[in-house]
């Protein structure tokens, strides 16, 4: 052996240059990236045609209402800036929980962080006025981030105090910002005037995400969140894989043992990862108010929250994952509008689909026994323990 | 009753687990197994428990080939297995535990424990192992509860007895009285596998001996037609120094001292109690004891994971008690800690990011707050050389390394840097026989370079083995402390200390 001889600073072997080559299971992860969703995709469609006729859907109608859903989500201009609009708010919550999840959290808050970061963006965006719209804009977006990351930092520092599982305390905060919405919205100054119902006055010209398509046709309603999504995903990124912090915050996901022995710092750790997933979520909320909706009414995040879950889950908590998942699931929910008008069958079958989805990809070795092509191992990983 | 392995083979996936192999295990004799971790015996004994079937090969049983489709079959053929880790309810009584599963009733399904008391009490007092049938588990010793496990088997009326690692929760003494037990059941007429990583226990119990390398049996025959040496590197392959080569100490200033610690926790439960100990440059200090007398609260309290309730710490002249882990990190403390599963490594991660682990904030690998993984991967390539870890690529992720590897690159990381005390505990857990002997090396290396080591283990050999100096732990004291810079220690009296019964009377 030739331990004796320690290799310096300034030389490098060929051994040392062996060992820096990458690893040859990159293939693995695109797999998993990819082809996984792909097929639980499949799946869950062959599955979601099942149900239909089992609801005594004529078969011509099922092909029909599938070729309606890829129409409306990508056959056309409009389908795809109805996918893209869709998957906006999808992919920015999806970002907030996949990062809590790395760092060991099970966020279900992001619904409610949507509610108050849009309500606050809401009120920024008519209350504050005078402003030139590069100011506005991106401070009213702010805002709403900010009360996003705020809120549910109480939910972070909750655990780190007192132990609280941050399930039972996001939970709460969600049902706690719904009726506080619902409490806002009824309020004068803030409530639209000549209106009984809870409905927000409207967002000011200044504080609007633009349009982007809008040259082409009016009612395309693709908005520059676009931008935002795009680079909260490089942002995630960067944040999980190349920071000191997101580092920490991996090692306080993968094994809290470890952190402890590393000297991270738990209660630190699971505040910030807590605030950063909320400023994600708050976005959201944000990007909805200022770039769709224009103005907030009870129940403007529309379950997307939740939605957002799945899209984490489905993307492995990786931001390129998160986004390719959001896209789906935006593709989903344009395309099942499209279906309803198309083929008269009910949006709930893509609510369906998207359970399916998300069922098979929790139980990839369900998948990988439908399709053992497509999985089937070169390498040789597997160890004795499987 | 007699078992004869014939030609088992099994494989998983690329990886051969047994090859060809074949076995006899015969009434009244204890058959030693002995093999490195991934040599093929979980294997083995798994399909020999009916969890696994073999690919080829036969299991004869008194002649007849037998097929088993699950753990019951194995059972009902009188094979019974005693696991390293007990599988007791601990709240419920020894009676109780034994009879879980095949629970005798009286003709309206009510629970009999009275006949199954008596039951149980016949097969306790025939083989000596006098376990007191109605105490809960959770109030007996470690020794009595494995006594438990084997009361379980012999209720179960197995005829061949596996015992997996039975003494490394052991004492010396315990080992004794266990021995002591294995020989009468053998003598009446058990058939016994007894494996273990333990050479001179094999030499010692053992009938007949099988040494599995690779999956392959490399050796078999009477123990006394083997040397330690011999079965050593019938295990390993190659010629293994047996005892680590130790040169007299060059001993220089206190390093580390601790002066009166104490541990109290919330429920004023005493871990440590007025704890005193000193550890020297150019030293190894030895902390002996069996698992579970504060040996881990001990390490928490130097590394920096626990505060202690009173008493002070003093790392180079400075007070460190209230000091950070990083703080301590930086001022030099390394620290091997020990389970690296659950503390020591992400097994996710590469082992380039399990080499930064603990240093990632380090500015010798960040770029302000960014990771520079360059630098990070270079790092680990030069640690992974100089520390022998075996591995295609640091990008490789760790968990799939072997035992002796993620544990090697464990002590890569934390001796690759600028140290002054190394606290390694359990430094070679669950390591296979040529990593224990690269550790050991390691170890011995750091301590000739002048720096002060700590290591804290239950097996007795390993501390013997490397320490100048050894103290005994029992139940959150120093129980004793010996002198060993000419491995002049006495075994047997650390035994005594380790079992509570310490020198001077101070029990």
């Amino acid at each position: 052996m030739s331990e004796t001889t320690r290799s310096t600073d300034t030389t490098m072997s060929a051994e040392m240059k062996s060992l820096l080559a990458p690893t040859v299971d990159s293939g693995s992860s695109w797999r998993d990236l990819f082809l996984l969703p792909l097929a639980a995709l499949l799946l869950a469609m062959l599955i979601g045609a099942l149900i239909m006729i089992a609801t005594s859907v004529a078969p011509a109608t099922i092909l029909e209402s599938f070729v309606a859903m890829a129409r409306g989500s990508l056959g056309s201009m409009h389908a795809l800036s109805e996918t893209v609009t869709a998957a906006i708010p999808l992919v920015l919550s999806g970002l907030g929980i996949g990062l809590a999840f790395r760092a060991g959290l099970f966020n279900i808050g992001a619904e409610g962080q949507m509610v108050v970061g849009g309500l606050a963006t809401a009120i920024a965006s008519f209350a504050i006025t005078g402003l030139p719209i590069w100011i506005h804009l991106p401070l009213a977006l702010l805002i709403g981030l900010s009360v996003g990351a705020l809120y549910a930092a109480i939910a972070g520092i909750l655990k780190a105090a007192t132990g609280a599982h941050e399930v039972i305390s996001t939970i709460m905060l969600n049902l706690i910002s719904f009726r506080l919405l619902d409490y806002v919205l009824r309020q004068p100054v803030i409530q639209k005037e000549g209106r009984s119902d809870p409905i927000s006055k409207a967002v000011l010209e200044t504080a609007e995400l633009p349009r982007l398509l809008a040259f082409i046709d009016g009612n395309l309603r693709l908005h520059a969140g676009l931008f935002i999504m795009l680079l909260a995903v490089a942002v995630v990124y960067w944040l999980l894989f190349r920071s000191k912090l997101g580092f920490a915050f991996r090692i306080s996901g993968e094994n809290p043992g470890a952190a402890r022995y590393a000297g991270i710092n738990a209660g630190m750790t699971v505040v910030l990862a807590m605030a950063i997933a909320g400023a994600l979520a708050g976005l959201a909320g944000a990007t909805q108010i200022s770039g769709v909706l224009g103005r907030a009414t009870p129940g403007f995040t529309a379950g997307i929250g939740f939605d957002a879950i799945a899209v984490a889950l489905l993307g492995r908590s990786h931001p390129v994952g998160i986004l390719l998942a959001g896209l789906l699931f935006g593709a989903l929910e344009a395309g099942g509008r499209q279906m309803q008008v198309d083929a008269g069958v009910s949006i709930d079958l893509i609510g369906i689909i998207q359970a399916l989805i998300i069922i098979f990809v929790a139980a990839p070795l369900l998948v990988r026994r439908i399709f053992p092509p497509l999985f089937r191992e070169r390498s040789g990983k597997e160890t004795a323990d499987d | 009753m007699d078992i004869e392995l014939r030609g088992i083979c099994k494989r998983f996936g690329p990886v051969q687990a047994n090859q060809d192999i074949d076995l006899e295990i015969r009434a009244g004799e204890v058959l030693g197994l002995l093999g490195e971790n991934g040599a093929g015996k979980s294997t083995l004994m798994n399909i020999l428990s009916g969890l696994y079937s073999p690919d080829t090969g036969d299991i004869v049983i008194d002649g007849k080939p037998t097929i088993f489709n699950g753990p019951g079959d194995s059972i009902a053929a009188g094979i019974g297995m005693v696991h390293q880790h007990f599988m007791l309810v601990p709240v419920f009584s020894v009676v109780e535990n034994v009879i879980l599963g095949v629970e005798p009733t009286t003709g309206a399904d009510y629970l009999d424990l009275d006949a199954a008391r008596a039951q149980v009490q016949a097969i306790n007092t025939d083989y000596g192992m006098q376990v007191p049938t109605d105490a809960l588990i959770e109030t007996l010793p470690v020794g009595i509860q494995q006594r438990v496990e084997i009361l379980k088997v012999l209720f179960r009326s197995a005829d061949v007895l596996i015992l997996d690692e039975p003494t490394a929760v052991l004492t010396p003494q315990e080992v004794e009285e266990f021995f002591t037990i294995v020989r009468s059941l053998r003598d009446a007429g058990k058939a016994i596998v007894f494996i273990t990583h333990k050479l001179h226990e094999i030499l010692e119990i053992a009938d007949r001996v099988s040494v599995l390398r690779q999956g392959r049996v490399v050796g078999t025959g009477q123990p006394d037609s083997f040397s330690e040496a011999d079965l050593a590197e019938l295990m390993v392959g190659r010629p293994v120094s047996f005892s680590v080569e130790r040169s007299a100490a060059r001993t220089g200033e206190a390093v580390l001292s601790l002066t009166d610690i104490s541990l109290v926790d919330q429920t004023q439960e005493v871990s440590l109690e007025a704890v005193g100990l000193t550890v020297r440059a150019g030293e190894v200090v030895g902390i002996a004891g069996v698992q579970g007398n504060g040996q881990t609260e001990l390490v928490e309290i130097i590394t920096g994971l626990a505060t202690a309730s009173a008493g002070s710490v003093e790392f180079g002249g400075a007070d460190i008690t209230r000091a950070s882990v990083r703080a301590r990190h930086s001022l030099g403390i390394a620290h091997i800690p020990e389970d690296r599963h659950k503390s020591g490594m992400v097994g996710n991660f590469t082992v380039a990011e399990n080499i930064v682990l603990n240093s990632y904030y380090d500015s010798s690998v960040t770029n302000g707050v960014q990771i520079d993984w360059q630098r990070v991967r270079r790092r680990a390539a030069r640690a992974c050389v100089n520390y022998d870890v075996r591995t295609p690529s640091v990008q490789l992720a760790a968990g799939s390394l072997s035992g002796g590897n993620q544990q090697k690159m464990v002590v890569a990381r934390e001796l690759e840097r600028d140290v002054k005390l190394i606290v390694a505990s359990q430094p070679t857990r669950g390591v296979d026989v040529g990593s224990i002997e690269y550790i050991h090396k390691q170890l011995i290396d750091c301590r000739d370079r002048g720096n002060a080591v700590l290591i804290v283990s239950s097996e007795l050999d390993e501390i013997l083995d490397l320490s100048d100096r050894i103290y005994v732990m029992f139940e959150g004291r120093i129980a004793a402390e010996f002198d060993n810079s000419e491995r002049q220690a006495d075994r047997g009296a650390i035994g005594l200390a380790m079992a509570g019964v310490a020198e001077g009377g101070a029990a």
